[in-house]
């Protein structure tokens, strides 16, 4: 019953047997032992397994591992390069919009979705962005603060 | 002096967390771990007349399945940490919490069985394969009804399912002499609702057992690993202390839920050794819900009494708090000496009585929940006060002002006694109101409120609460009934290179210690605070610790801290005065180096430690090392308060409540971090608020609980909140040596009346004269409210 998966993690390929059941958050954490995404609910509700499918914010909960074959993934593991911080990391940690840092992958993992498509959103933007994604820590005061830090700082990395 | 105290250093631990790299403890992989599935009971109160496991057990991978009848009977099941009396002096009621259920279940969720297996999956699967034959029996959870004649007993040996009864303060009939004669009486009854603390990191819990060594290790999720580990050897399994290890590694928030000893860790633990392999247990959400000690869950009617002036003459409280089935670790100490002795609240009342009647009911235990006991106060206080400056048609923050205990620093004035036992430390309070109202634009509110015209209704609600955190002095909280200590620990290792580890009994679960003691060390050595390591969370690296919960952290464990600290100077002068050839009392430390009085002759923090682990040039008779423990016991609580103000609008419509603005002016004493505090208050504040809008348990009458998921339990969202505006006074705390008070309630405790109060204010500005709005305040139930009669 096993079935055979190529799937391309922060730009490393990875072969594997998986049961059709399989989580794709199961695989990444499981066989991959990337232990940054987070599971934080069973009803696809917290987002503390939001990672990027092909460039896209998912839930890694909500996706079984033999759909995402063929697929490239970005998990939390793979958002710095080379050794920087990515923006949206620089952006939590100068904004303290981490505290137990739970839910925080998957929050940066949603939030550089929503720069992806809307590189200066209001805060009433943000706000209803990470409607998926729970924080039971910051009040979500500071994860807005942490979003607008890295838009500013996007923005004007590419102005 | 102070290069990192009252500076918002960014914090030292975020690297690890935001690159994926934290270590939670389901993130842990054990060489030939197994995985633990726990089987629960789908009904709140039955018989169980026989579980037949032979199919789970024979399924591929499944390496064992064990009953309550595989637990011997030596193992009686988890403690409870408190114990509180009846009125009449006799023990509280105390039935056992059985690892797993042997014939009866007392709540959903009560363990059946458990499943060990080479795999989640298949430990889950095979699990289904369990026949459990069960009587169903009827159930109650209102912890009202529970004490009445006739309700379905939750212990047989339990009468009236009381666990205790208990009061403090007044006698009852002074208070209610005074409420007799009072000019005016505000009277309210009301539900503080059950509430989940859901740190979105479920509980986990990986026992192993080390055959070489003989020795256990329990990882898991944990604000309190060193109390997990006493409770564990010496009242659950009776394993010698030294002979387990307990860590609780980075932890994914606890909010109070995480502070007990739970059955699933005595669980992974005995069985370990029995299957010869490490195993984990990780809740799934619905498990949480059914299992995480819930918050809340009072049934209270309450009176307060004013003369004519508006001078408060007396309180009198009467609540039904409910324990759930089974005592959790702390849970009689939250209805009573965390709840009752907070009535005198920030006023000059001078009569006051708190009665509390505790029962057992066919739910989920209620243990300390993030303000535990002191939101339940701080609600009933503040919804009665805004109540009765509608009802007497004056100003609410005017009537608050009139009532204030007058200014008092603990020094040059003596901390106020109140008439439910407690000595407040130092408290200012008019200012902390002054500016909340600044805040606002107070002066021109009402006349916008009134002139209001968009088709929604403008409140506004206010709550000035007091707390009492700094947990706690170890004799008081004994004759309280604690049974233990509340003391802190700390070791401070001066490395030969002057590099220092600090051993700390406190657990961080999101609360910033690495960063925040790590500015306290900084400074206290004048070092560079990259030279400073704080660790904590493990029972096999810090000696001891009473872990974090009741916003202790700092101001019991960091003064813990300083006091090594004192010591690590006091020997470093010794030496540092040999080195420099003149006396101990000639010598000046600043800056990271000793130097003689009046001179240039100085040496620095790392020669000294180095000399004092090659102690070739040496004071005479002085040991080498530089290394100290301390244990710090506070002397008293710590009161931190604030004023709260929320403005909310009321569509006519429909009822929905939306929060336009949230003001919180809070007083925690001297703060070292601002940005920690502050985003200790923003979290409060959202859970404080959770509750009043979006959160609360539904339990049907049968024993289930209805809304267990998050498609069901509305969870507070980013979009659900408005930013905060938050400011503070600084009224520093005059027992501890850093003058902190403890910032982790505060934004639980105030928040949730003042919500309440802005709907009701906004629906009596409207001609809708209503008390109360049960909680949480869903469209459906403000529209009734607006639309009754
Ligand atoms: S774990 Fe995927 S949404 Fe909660
Ligand atoms: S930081 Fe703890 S849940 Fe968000």
């Amino acid at each position: 019953m096993a079935n055979k998966i190529s799937i391309t993690v922060n730009g490393k390929m990875h072969t594997a047997e998986v049961e059709a059941r399989t989580l794709l958050v199961d695989f990444i954490r499981e066989h991959l032992s990337l232990t940054g995404t987070h599971i934080g609910c069973d009803t696809s509700s917290c987002g503390a397994c939001t990672i990027h499918m092909d460039g896209k914010a998912i839930k890694s909960c909500t996706v079984l591992a033999v759909q995402a074959d063929g697929s490239e993934l970005t998990t939390v593991e793979g958002l710095s390069k080379n050794g920087e911080l990515h923006p949206m990391q620089e952006g939590f940690r100068e904004e303290h919009g981490l505290q137990c840092g739970f839910c925080t992958p998957g929050m940066m993992m949603a939030a550089t979705d929503l720069l992806k498509r809307n590189p200066s959103p209001s805060e009433h933007e943000i706000r209803e962005a990470l409607e998926g994604n729970f924080c039971r820590c910051t009040g979500y005061h500071n994860i807005v603060k942490s979003i607008q830090y890295a838009a500013g700082k996007m923005n004007g990395a590419t102005a | 002096m102070t290069k990192y105290i009252g500076k918002s250093v960014k914090r030292l631990e975020d690297k690890r967390f935001i690159t994926g790299q934290g270590k939670y403890t389901d993130d842990i992989k054990l060489n030939n771990m197994a995985y633990a599935y726990i089987l629960r009971s789908p009904y709140a109160n039955a018989k169980v007349n026989s579980i037949d496991t032979d199919a789970a057990k024979a399924m591929d991978g499944v390496a064992a399945v064990f009953t309550g009848a595989d637990v011997p009977e030596s193992i009686a099941g988890v403690p409870c940490g408190w114990q509180v009396n009846f009125k009449n002096g006799d023990t509280m009621k105390e039935p056992p919490h059985p690892l797993m259920v042997r014939t009866k279940v007392r709540h959903v969720g009560d363990a059946i069985a458990i499943v060990i297996a080479d795999s989640k999956a298949i430990a889950k699967d095979a699990s289904e394969l369990i026949n459990v034959d069960y009587d169903i029996l009827d159930a109650v959870t209102d912890p009202k009804a529970a004490a009445q004649p006739g309700a379905p007993l939750v212990h047989e040996d339990v009468p009236n399912n009381i666990c205790f009864d208990w009061e403090i303060g007044n006698p009852k009939d002074e208070v209610e002499a005074a409420l007799a004669s009072a000019a005016h009486v505000t009277e309210l009854e009301f539900v503080n609702q059950r509430v989940v603390p859901n740190a979105i990191e479920p509980r986990s819990a990986i026992g192993e057992y080390d055959t070489a060594y003989d020795r256990y290790t329990l990882h898991t999720s944990t604000q309190n690993p060193h109390l997990t580990r006493l409770l564990l050897c010496a009242f659950v399994l009776g394993l010698p202390e030294h002979k387990v290890r307990v860590v609780g590694p980075d932890v994914g928030g606890g909010f109070g839920s995480k502070i007990f000893h739970y059955t699933e860790e005595a669980l992974v633990v005995y069985f370990s050794k029995i299957v010869g392999r490490p195993i984990k247990w990780t809740a799934e959400r619905s498990e949480s819900f059914l299992t995480d000690a819930h918050g809340r869950d009072h049934v209270s009617h309450a009176k307060m009494g004013f003369d004519a002036d508006g001078k408060m003459v007396a309180l009198q409280a009467y609540t039904y708090a409910n324990m759930g089935a089974y005592l959790s670790t702390f849970a009689p100490a939250v209805p009573t000496y965390l709840h009752g002795t907070l009535f005198q609240g920030l006023y000059t009342t001078p009569k006051i009585n708190v009665d509390v009647t505790a029962t057992f009911t066919h739910t989920n235990a209620v243990d300390a929940y993030r303000g535990a006991g002191r939101p339940e106060a701080t609600y009933l206080i503040e919804r009665l006060i805004d109540l009765a400056a509608l009802e007497m048609n004056m100003d609410p923050a005017e009537l608050r002002m009139k009532n204030f205990i007058p200014a008092f620093d603990g020094v040059e004035k003596e901390g106020y006694v109140t008439q439910v036992a407690l000595q407040y430390d130092s408290g200012n309070y008019e200012p902390v109101l002054n500016r909340a109202l600044e805040m606002i634009g107070y002066e021109d509110f009402r006349a916008k409120q009134a002139a209001q015209n968009n088709g929604k209704l403008l409140g506004i609600g206010f709550s000035t609460y007091i707390e009492a955190c700094g947990i706690a002095p170890s004799a008081v909280v004994g004759a309280l009934g604690a049974r233990a200590g509340l003391f802190e620990s700390a070791q401070v290792t001066v490395q030969p290179t002057g590099k220092v580890s600090v051993y700390t009994g406190s657990h961080s679960h999101g609360q910033g210690h690495e960063t925040t003691f790590a500015q306290v060390v900084a400074d206290k050595l004048g070092i560079d605070i990259g030279d400073i390591e704080i660790i904590h969370g493990d029972s096999d690296r810090v000696a001891f610790g009473m872990g974090t919960y009741g916003s202790r952290s700092l101001a019991v464990g960091g003064s813990a801290i300083v006091k090594s600290i004192d010591k690590v100077l006091e020997k470093g002068a010794k030496i540092a005065a040999h080195l420099l050839e003149a006396s101990p009392d000639d010598l000046n430390y600043e800056d990271g180096k000793w130097t003689v009085k009046g001179t240039d002759k100085s040496v620095g923090f790392g020669d000294v430690s180095l000399t004092s682990y090659v102690p070739h040039n040496y004071p005479e008779g002085l040991e080498p090392g530089l290394d100290f423990s301390s244990f710090y016991d506070p002397t008293n609580f710590t009161y931190p308060f604030g004023a709260h103000v929320a403005i909310v609008e009321i569509d006519k419509e429909t009822g929905k409540v939306e929060l336009k603005r949230f003001i919180a002016v809070d007083d925690v004493g001297n703060v070292i971090n601002p940005m920690i505090v502050d985003g200790q208050i923003h979290g409060g504040l959202a859970q404080g608020i959770g509750q009043a809008l979006h959160e609360g348990t539904v339990y049907d009458e049968t024993g289930q609980l209805i809304n267990g998921t998050y498609m069901d339990y509305c969870m507070p969202r980013a979009d659900d909140l408005p930013s905060f505006e938050i400011d503070r006074t600084v009224t520093p705390c005059p027992h501890n040596p850093l003058g902190v008070k403890g910032a982790g309630e505060a934004g639980c405790i105030g928040s949730t009346p003042a919500v309440v109060n802005a709907v009701i204010d906004a629906l009596w500005k409207a001609g809708h004269k209503v008390k109360d709005i049960q909680m949480p305040m869903t469209s459906e139930r403000v529209w009734n409210a607006m639309n009754a009669g």
